[in-house]
């Protein structure tokens, strides 16, 4: 049933792809990257993770990506779309060794810590674009030139199509018995490791898994903005896939990306209501501008988030972050 | 036949405590043994040095010609040791069947859906079945710690007090459940126990620990009999009555 319904909405999104007005269609295709990466997320916590660090990959996949077209002179989408999880895997490999041996908030902290690592290495390179980070135009797809203007429409059906499939592999790994060893780490470390398995192993794997996830979300959020910078591996974006997948609840099915969408339709109105009052600088990536023109939290309004008044929680979601 | 289990001059402290001062256990195959002592004697801590939980301070643990000290639990459980706890370990948020398969996909069973079925079926837990192992009755939480250790086929399979917690009508039915699984499958089965009707009518033969060292080994009626043994574990007025 649930798989029914995520399957009917496939050809929704990719006639919205073709039809909808351009505004919609961003909106869309950053709500599906970042979901994307909330996918990676949803997995590592049901091995018992939460990971505050999920921005390095999504950083290093969008980053990954955007140097390939801007300075490996392949600006190829298909092949961009590679690059971004290859990396983001390939640095997960080597910070897992040490991660997965972590858990709660250690593990929190140090994904966190290793983020920011990324972050300021970033705002210190000149050669990247430093805090204004570089702009991305790719026009290709898999060797085939696509026309001006269409290119994100592109992008974003086969971002809709790509994310289909994995969440569909995600949801038959969890129905395996690996996915039901990940809830049993969850419960009981100490039982799985006397029922003969590695705790360490399946928690290595799906950090692997999570970060490939987040770099390929990376990589379809640069697509989408074309534009990166380091913004994308800022705590704040971390700490806005942990508020999505924490919205989203459990694995289940689409339920993370609808979030996602609703969180970025949130951050869009706030950057088109408040961005005259708060000086956001020009040149920024959208959505960083959006969660930089709401202003600081207040008591009152995080409390909000935690009150059950419906109607307020959406706002203050981003006030946490800011 | 060599034993199967051989334990040479364990030694363990955690600080000034001694948990376990040269101890040296011998096991033969298929046998049933209980330990008995009372708390802090150190038959748990005898149970977490053989399963690789503790690293024991000096000594030797041999299980079936293989050396046990420095390997991790898994590894342990690899090799045909397997093990319950005294308060069960397990999936909380999982239901009974979806314990057992965790543990039967772990141990590589072939055909897990059979198995599990069967498994629920030996231990009588099919009424449960669909129940998050959460919200279990003790006893079913300990019928079904011992199940999941037994899904590994074990040579040699440790009990922590698989009666503690449980109720007294039901203790027995639980004994008899977990003994009639092993029967007859090559087993040797070593339980720490506190009560001593469980002691004298499955265990074949008692060892009891006081202060960290053996003080009595030998048949139930020997051991229970044994004045160290009503003095320290049993109780001098218990055993009286």
């Amino acid at each position: 049933m649930k798989q029914g319904l995520l399957a009917g909405i496939v050809p929704v999104l990719l006639i919205a792809a073709a039809w909808a007005p351009q505004w919609l269609v961003f909106l869309l295709a950053l709500a599906l990257a970042k979901g994307l990466v909330v996918l990676g997320l949803l997995l590592l916590m049901r091995t018992g993770l939460v990971s505050f660090g999920q921005g390095l990959y999504f950083g290093l996949g969008a980053y990954a990506a955007a140097l390939l077209a801007h300075r490996g002179g392949l600006a190829d989408a298909a092949l961009m779309i590679v690059a971004g999880p290859a990396c983001a895997a390939a640095v997960a490999a080597i910070l897992g060794l040490l991660l997965a041996r972590y858990r709660e908030i250690f593990f929190a902290m140090l994904s966190l810590a290793f983020s920011m690592i990324l972050y300021g290495l970033l705002v210190k390179s000149s050669t990247l674009g430093s805090t204004d980070g570089f702009h991305v135009q790719v026009r290709q797809l898999a060797g085939l030139a696509l026309a001006a203007g269409a290119e994100r429409r592109v992008f974003f059906a086969v971002s809709v199509v790509v994310a289909f499939i994995l969440t569909w592999v995600l949801h038959r790994y969890l129905a395996s018995h690996w996915g039901r060893v990940s809830t049993a780490i969850r419960d009981n470390e100490l039982r799985v490791e006397y029922l003969g398995a590695s705790v360490y192993r399946v928690v290595y794997a799906n950090y692997v898994i999570a970060a490939a996830l987040a770099g390929l979300g990376g990589a379809f959020a640069a697509l989408a903005v074309g534009h990166v910078d380091p913004e994308t591996t800022y705590w704040t974006t971390s700490g806005e896939f942990v508020f999505i997948a924490i919205l989203g609840g459990d694995l289940r099915g689409a339920a993370h990306r609808c979030r996602a969408v609703r969180a970025q339709r949130l951050a869009d109105g706030a950057r088109r209501g408040d961005a005259r009052d708060h000086h956001v600088p020009a040149g920024r990536p959208v959505d960083a501008r959006a969660q930089e023109s709401v202003v600081n939290p207040t008591k009152s309004g995080t409390d909000h988030v935690f009150s059950g008044r419906t109607k307020t929680w959406s706002v203050p979601v981003f006030w946490i972050f800011e | 036949m060599s034993p199967i289990l051989q334990a040479e001059g364990l030694q363990k402290n955690f600080g000034a405590v001694t948990a376990a001062a040269d101890i040296s256990l011998a096991f033969e195959r298929e046998a049933v043994v209980s330990l008995i002592g009372a708390n802090g004697a150190g038959k748990t801590t005898f149970l977490n040095m053989v399963t690789g939980y503790l690293r024991p301070d000096a000594g030797r643990i041999r299980f079936d010609g293989r050396d046990l000290v420095g390997r991790a639990p898994r590894e342990i459980t690899a090799l045909g040791l397997s093990r319950s706890f005294q308060i069960p370990q397990l999936f909380q948020s999982l239901s009974v069947r979806e314990n057992l398969l965790v543990a039967e996909g772990i141990a590589g069973a072939e055909r897990v859906e059979e198995a599990t079925d069967a498994l629920l079926e030996r231990f009588a837990l099919q009424e449960y079945a669909g129940r998050p192992a959460g919200v279990l009755p003790e006893g079913i939480r300990k019928l079904l710690d011992v199940a999941m250790a037994l899904v590994a086929q074990p040579k040699l399979l440790l009990l922590d007090e698989p009666t503690s917690g449980v109720a007294a009508d039901e203790k027995f039915g639980i004994m008899d459940l977990v003994m009639g699984a092993v029967r007859g499958q090559g087993v040797t089965v070593l339980f720490v126990e506190h009560d001593m009707e469980i002691v004298s009518r499955y265990a074949a033969r008692v060892i009891a620990f006081y202060d960290g060292r053996v003080i009595a080994d030998g048949t139930p009626a020997q051991v229970l009999d044994a004045a160290e043994v009503r003095r320290y574990v049993i109780g001098d007025e218990h055993a009286a009555a």
